[in-house]
């Protein structure tokens, strides 16, 4: 052990011989992946013994398992030794300096998106320091949480201020050695955000990592970790409509959920990362494990997401129902444009008895697009009256575009009901010509029909993210008919 | 207003429109009757620009336009309606949403300003009320679940709301019972106007009864075979469809 941390100190020491100086904001290990920069990130979080551990145990995992290739994506092998696993979040050397210096089709997507102006400049990751309204804004939001007991924080705040309530349930629903990007995160994760709702509150507002100060930017391998106490409720939404600059190639978070008895936890998503160009060069990888624990009897988690971004999507936000009469719900819309490809779907393992589940899942492809659904419904033994509905449906636009659907069921108990309808159709030709004889253009007709097809999802979305979600599914599909 | 000079027009590789001539006039009513495969359905789509079906010659003016120039939704906003045969559905899109879209788009293309919601809900609900047509109507999706009377009744709703200079009805009376005939040619009847006109596409002499046309073609192996006034539809149901094809052999 004491070589290793000779080795962390040789690491922190390199850095500042290529003449960094001591500011924080500004330095990030060399590029290369092992035991020693590991060692290296916990350390410069000043992390518990018990994280460090944590990590090392993931990293070792790791270092066993394989890359999946079971998903219906295809991508160059990543060299993961050609990555930087720790540099500050702030004031990355090539940020633009203003917004002249942004890519004038970034900004008018964000007009499209009606983003209030000063927004626009943050989203753009132009590195000003003038932080708008935001910051009285946050703290307000503070003050107002803090009253009703909420801990809404960075995860290293967490590490930090809550170490105890860290060390009970992280990884408690996702272990370290869940999958390999789940346990690559867990080795070199940088931040995240972390809330513990304590028994019997109703969070008085809904949580967006918008509100979150002092990490704007967490980089490519966030932890997010939400525990509801029992009778706690909370929605949270993340990412934001805006498609975020990021040079990242690879995004690999983990996001783990628990709720306890009677306890209920919304989590709402739109997923809007650069998706490559439209011959398919560029793009974030996103490699997601997110998961919820229904710990509790009578308890609640709902995932709702809107994908739009990102090269490549590979991501499941599950359930456990482990708890007697919990429920969980899974709605989303994955969009793939060009040459996105998306693997997204959801898996609801049914422990408790009386678990309820509902999955509904809308795919939209268009260009050169492959969408694929990939669901399973488990039905454990024990799990006696349990209950599923799914849904998916694709919607095909053009004719070089794909859609997949993979349902997995196993049911292990006979008293269970699962119910599954899929449909697959193109944007008609009639559809379109019907509203086009209505005096309609092209692009609203499409627009019109995408949206009919996704409402079930949106309407589970909190309102104003709802309206957004709906100018962005237009702004992603633009050009893709007509 | 509308001047059909030798259209040729061909779908998937096959010639279904083989020299048709047509001329309507403002304040008109016309009826193109046929048997199955004549054409009748062609002709409609290619007047309202559906792309697959492709001209192959002829010309058409429409309210001094070059109509097969346009796209579909110019065409429209320009004042051309077909109501569907069969309507299509679009799941999870209002009714009242698209019509308010449809009328919009038009008013925008005319450079009148848009209709309020207030404004918009008080004119339909009057068409509504017209076409005897339950308030439930305004809260579903489009043709979402309706029935083939329900879903023709609403063609003829967005018809009377977006007030054509000319109304194409391909087989509206199709699938209708007595009743709902009669709401629908009510409708049809109240749009009769000196500066519009309508083009009936028509199996069946029976319309006519409730919709009086001035004049009635038999279009037959992509031609129109004999034209004549309402007296045709007539003659056309005593003695078959093959009278109209013998006589013209002879």
């Amino acid at each position: 052990m004491s070589s290793k941390s000779q080795d962390v100190e040789t690491l922190l020491a390199q850095k500042y011989r290529h003449g960094f100086v001591t500011d924080i904001e500004s330095d990030s290990l060399p590029p290369g992946l092992d035991e020693g920069v590991v060692a290296a990130i916990s350390k410069k979080k000043r992390e518990p013994q018990f994280l460090l551990d944590w990590r090392l145990k993931a990293f070792r995992h790791w270092l066993t398992m394989q890359e999946p290739t079971w998903a219906q994506v295809h991508y160059k092998p990543i060299d993961y030794q050609d990555i930087s696993y720790y540099s500050a979040p702030r004031a990355p050397a090539n940020a633009p300096k203003s917004l002249e210096e942004v890519d004038p089709k970034l900004l008018a997507t964000y007009a499209k998106l009606g983003i209030p102006l000063h927004e626009r400049a943050r989203l753009a990751g132009v590195a000003v320091d003038a932080v708008f309204d935001s910051v009285s804004v946050a703290t307000t939001f503070k003050e107002k949480l803090g009253k009703a007991g909420v801990i809404f924080c960075s995860f290293s705040d967490a590490v930090r201020d809550h170490p105890g309530l860290i060390e009970r349930y992280l990884g408690s629903v996702v272990p370290p050695g869940d999958n390999f990007f789940a346990a690559l995160n867990s080795a070199v994760f940088s931040d995240g955000s972390f809330v513990y709702v304590p028994a019997g509150v109703r969070c008085p507002m809904e949580l967006s990592t918008y509100f979150r100060i002092n990490a704007a930017k967490t980089g490519q391998f966030e932890r997010t970790l939400i525990i509801a106490a029992e009778a706690a409720s909370v929605s949270y939404l993340e990412g934001c409509t805006a498609p975020m600059r990021d040079e990242n190639q690879l995004h690999a978070a983990v996001v783990e959920l628990v709720a306890l008895d009677n306890a209920q936890i919304k989590y709402s998503t739109v997923q809007n990362w650069y998706p490559g160009d439209e011959n398919g060069l560029g793009g974030i990888f996103n490699f997601v494990t997110k998961r919820g624990e229904c710990r509790g009897h009578n308890s609640k988690i709902s995932w709702t997401q809107v994908e739009t971004g990102s090269a490549i999507t590979w991501k499941y936000p599950s359930c456990i129902l482990k708890g007697d009469n919990s429920t969980g719900e899974f709605y989303s819309v994955a969009v793939a444009n060009n040459y996105q490809q998306a693997d997204t779907g959801t898996k609801m393992i049914h422990i408790g008895r009386n678990t309820k589940s509902t999955i509904v899942s809308k795919g939209i492809s268009a260009g050169h697009a492959q969408n694929t659904y990939r669901g399973q419904v488990k039905v454990l033994p024990s799990a006696e009256g349990a209950r599923n509905f799914t849904q998916c449906d694709s919607l095909l636009m053009g004719p070089d575009c794909e859609a997949h659907t993979f349902p997995y069921m196993e049911v292990r108990n006979p008293t269970a009901t699962v119910e599954h309808e899929a449909s697959t159709s193109k944007i008609g030709e009639d559809q379109l010509f019907y509203c086009l004889q209505r005096g309609i253009s092209a692009e609203d007709a499409v627009n019109m029909i995408v949206s009919g097809f996704c409402k079930v999802v949106f309407k589970e979305l909190p309102m104003e993210f709802a309206v957004e979600a709906q100018n962005l599914l237009s702004v992603s599909l633009e050009g893709a008919v007509g | 207003m509308l001047t059909i000079t030798d259209l040729h027009a061909r779908v998937a590789g096959k010639d279904i429109l083989k020299g048709v001539n047509l001329a309507i006039r403002p304040g008109e009513i016309h009826a193109i009757m046929g048997p199955n495969g004549s054409g009748k359905s062609t002709l409609a789509q290619v007047l309202a620009g559906r792309e697959d079906y492709e001209v192959t010659q002829g010309s058409v003016s429409f309210a001094g336009l070059d109509l097969l120039a346009l796209p579909a939704e110019q065409r429209a906003r320009a004042g051309l309606f077909l109501g569907f045969q069969y309507p299509v559905e679009i799941p999870g899109v209002n009714n009242v949403y698209l019509l308010k879209a449809a009328l919009n788009a038009k008013r925008t293309a005319a450079g009148e300003p848009e209709v309020d919601a207030y404004e918009f809900l008080t004119l339909i609900r009057q068409k509504m009320k017209f076409m005897q047509m339950n308030e439930s109507f305004l809260t579903r999706g489009v043709n979402e679940g309706f029935s083939g009377g329900e879903k023709k009744r609403n063609e003829v709703l967005q018809m009377l709301v977006l007030e054509p200079k000319l109304a194409i009805l391909d087989e509206t009376d199709s699938g209708l019972d007595i009743d709902a005939l009669k709401v629908v040619s009510a409708g049809v009847n109240s749009l009769r106007h000196p500066e519009r006109a309508v083009l009936l596409v028509t199996h069946y002499q029976r319309l006519l009864d409730y919709i009086v046309p001035d004049h009635v073609h038999v279009l037959s192996g992509g031609r129109i075979m004999r034209s004549g006034d309402k007296t045709l539809a007539h003659e056309l149901e005593r003695r078959g469809y093959d009278w109209v094809l013998e006589s013209q052999v002879a």
